[in-house]
């Protein structure tokens, strides 16, 4: 097996925890692993990418190449479309609908989610209002990676072990509302892939 | 079993698995996670091994040259810039040697993702005349710091290890090492070694040219450089670093039929670059940096066929990538038009909601509007970006301190009043010095000292002289009269702008410290103070 994602976002919004998820995942399946994080001065706000790359031979390349990403996974709808590049042409693009706005010269968001939607592998998805009606309302993060897991080549029950390793520490409760984040994160995937 | 890591977190396990007694570092990104790493290790804290974060780079190289006189192992950790600030000391460490084993990490940011330039830390190396290596990955940049130690005792020199962005901030799986004990504290047998007058320094410097034999005979032993025969001698390849995966993403090893030599361990291995020269027509030359390696081999007069980053078969600068090598090497991994649509935006980096630099900014603006334009020399940190809209406040951001020295040489000029913004780490880390100038011929200069009590910039670390600002200026020479405190906070808006107004118009230096803490760092602290009431 062999995936290559990117995970885009604006410094503070937590992608690393998808990542992170991902990780441990690979980790546990004695896979390789690579996952080059943004770090700095972007983290104030700026646009931020994580590139991912778990394989079950070794990898050598920190960064995806262009054209050869699996998916890509991003928290913000105009970040989804900043790396289109890096996505291959049968890759998809699981992108969060909520804009975050902190620049004046923020396009037009129906012009963003018109481009989103035309686009031919795509699942848009309201993470955060899934996440709210779950009453998990820091999981949106974790509904996202739900949503990209069809297209992971990876089994859901290996991302479910990874989350229970993340949050073990915090209590049953967080476990399982992370749990039921990531499900509802995967069968709306599933219905409007 | 593996534990995935940060290149960054991979250096400094290795480091205490080498039986580490001391980190000396100033924070700096991409170099910052691996003191923090050691800070937050419980096996460190165990060992009892210093982490504490050190003024700047240079007292903090100078640390770990006094540990390691004392014969224990030291490690010194900084981005490429920090080696500016050290390199008085790094150039005469490497002349001294050392005692016990010193390794300097240096970390270069290729393509500038939160740096003023890209240097080549590698050249510092090499001017210093001591081993660098580079690792290529996380394993080797574990492997890599572990054996450093060992090369460092073995020729009483200081080790390089020269990271960039991708390895340091990219995780992977690493396997380490067992643990080695600490050196126990031993003085140099010759007790002369570490005094550079002439005489001496004479001695010494010998000592390492002759030495420069048996640095490139480790090279050409190390089992970090690896020759790869191939069979078509077209061409050879000669990879360094980082520029060795990419390579390898393009073409694997079974894969690629031309010679390669892998080069992560510096002097450039002599008998393996002859080798590959002679056995093929043409070499390209992969490196993450500058063409350091290409412009050694090309030479002056280009008698060689050497190709990379000088004549345009890789571009200048800029960090490089799997589909840069790719196009290099012939084997293009992606054509074809953009689709990311033009109307995306730009997303730069910009100040928190709630900052206190914003309130400061505000201020200035409103207080500089009588005078002309261009008068505010500003340094780095996180209110650099009072440099972007809608603040456009600042004309300036060259190195750590400058912003002070700056206003006095335009003063100088006659750019009456010149205003200096600057955080509270970089006026303790290398502004202090130049208000000592300004204190010294009465330089008509402010310094707004925005002290966010904290270093926020590389990720909130605690700031050298917490509370004690005023007492340094005071202790500079600065008339008490003229160091004006402040909360800025809109409420003081007017109070702030009028104090501003006042000091601009005052014949000698002033100080300003507009200071209120840092709202990330407030709320990380509340959140841990909530855990530890949870717990008690
Ligand atoms: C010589 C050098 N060392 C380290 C850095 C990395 N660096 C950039 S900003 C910064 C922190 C500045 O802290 P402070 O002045 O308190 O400003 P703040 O970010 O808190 O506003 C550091 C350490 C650098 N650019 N140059």
């Amino acid at each position: 097996m062999k995936t290559d994602i990117i995970l885009a976002g604006v410094g503070g919004q937590g992608i690393l925890s998808i990542a992170a998820t991902l990780g441990i995942a690979a980790l546990e399946n004695n896979w390789y692993l690579k996952q080059a994080e943004t770090h700095g001065m972007s983290q104030r706000g700026g646009a931020v990418v994580s590139h991912l790359r778990i394989s079950d031979k070794p990898i050598a390349s920190d960064l995806v190449p262009l054209g050869k990403a699996n998916v890509i996974i991003s928290v913000e709808p105009m970040e989804s479309l900043r790396y289109l590049d890096y996505l291959s042409e049968t890759g998809y693009v699981v992108t969060n609908v909520k804009p975050f706005v902190n620049i004046s010269d923020y396009p037009e968001e129906a012009k963003i989610m018109e481009y989103i939607n035309n686009l031919p592998n795509v699942v848009a998805i309201d993470a955060d209002k899934i996440a709210n009606d779950l009453n998990a309302r820091r999981s949106s993060n974790i509904v996202m990676l739900g949503a990209a897991a069809p297209f992971l080549n990876v089994e859901l029950s290996v991302l479910e072990s990874g989350l229970r390793q993340i949050f073990g520490s915090k209590g049953d409760d967080v476990v399982e509302m992370n749990l039921k984040a990531l499900h509802a994160g995967y069968n709306f995937a599933m219905e409007n892939k | 079993m593996q534990k995935l890591m940060l290149g960054d977190e991979a250096i400094a396990q290795a480091a205490i698995d080498a039986g580490l007694s001391g980190v000396y570092s100033y924070p700096g990104t991409p170099s910052t996670e691996i003191t923090e790493y050691i800070q937050a290790s419980k096996q460190a804290k165990e060992l009892r091994i210093h982490s504490d974060w050190a003024a700047n780079e240079k007292t903090a190289m100078e640390a770990a040259l006094g540990m390691a006189y004392a014969g224990k192992r030291s490690m010194s950790c900084m981005k490429h810039v920090g080696l500016n600030v050290a390199a008085d000391n790094f150039m005469n460490a490497a002349v001294t040697g050392v005692n016990g084993g010193m390794v300097v990490v240096v970390a270069d940011d290729p393509s500038m993702h939160s740096s003023q330039n890209e240097q080549d830390s590698r050249i510092y190396g090499k001017f210093a005349l001591i081993p660098v290596l580079e690792p290529s990955n996380q394993q080797e940049a574990y492997d890599m710091t572990y054996v450093a130690f060992e090369l460092s005792e073995k020729y009483k020199v200081p080790v390089m290890v020269r990271i960039t962005t991708r390895v340091a901030h990219s995780r992977a799986g690493v396997t380490t090492k067992d643990v080695k004990p600490q050196n126990e504290m031993k003085l140099p047998s010759d007790p002369r070694q570490f005094v550079l007058l002439p005489a001496i320094a004479r001695k010494q410097y010998k000592g390492l040219l002759n030495n420069q034999v048996h640095f490139n005979t480790e090279s050409e032993n190390s089992s970090f450089n690896q020759y790869f025969e191939g069979t078509d001698k077209k061409m050879g390849i000669i990879a360094c670093g980082l520029g060795y995966n990419y390579l390898r993403e393009i073409l694997p090893e079974g894969e690629c039929k031309f010679p390669v030599l892998k080069v992560t361990q510096y002097p450039m291995p002599q008998k393996q670059v002859k080798q590959i020269a002679a056995e093929t027509e043409s070499l390209l030359v992969i490196e993450e940096g500058y063409p350091m390696v290409e412009e050694l081999i090309k030479g002056f007069l280009e008698k060689e066929n050497v190709s990379g980053r000088l004549d345009g078969t890789l571009p200048r600068d800029g960090e490089l990538n799997a589909d840069i090598v790719g196009a290099a090497l012939g084997y293009p991994t992606h054509s074809g038009e953009s689709k990311v649509p033009d109307f995306i935006a730009n997303r730069p980096p910009s100040m928190c909601p709630g900052c206190s630099h914003i309130d400061v900014y505000t201020a200035l603006n409103e207080a500089l509007e009588a005078y002309s334009p261009g008068r505010v020399f500003s340094d780095i940190g996180c209110y650099t970006l009072g440099a972007l809209p809608p603040f456009n406040s600042i004309n300036s951001c060259v190195d750590m301190g400058a912003s002070v020295t700056m206003a006095k040489g335009a003063a100088d000029a006659g750019l009456v009043p010149a205003v200096s913004v600057i955080g509270d780490s970089t006026f303790t880390h290398s502004g202090m010095t130049g208000l000592l100038d300004a204190v010294n011929e009465n330089s008509p200069i402010t310094v707004i000292i925005s002290d966010n009590e904290s270093t926020s910039m590389t990720g909130g670390q605690d700031s050298a002289a917490l509370g004690r600002l005023e007492a340094i200026c005071e202790g500079l020479g600065v008339d008490p009269a003229h160091i004006r405190v402040m909360n800025p906070i809109k409420k003081n808006h007017e109070e702030l702008v009028a104090i501003m107004k006042e000091e601009f118009e005052f014949d000698g230096p002033s100080v300003i410290i507009p200071r209120r803490e840092c709202i990330q760092k407030a709320s990380r602290r509340r959140k841990m103070e909530a855990k530890a009431k949870m717990k008690s």
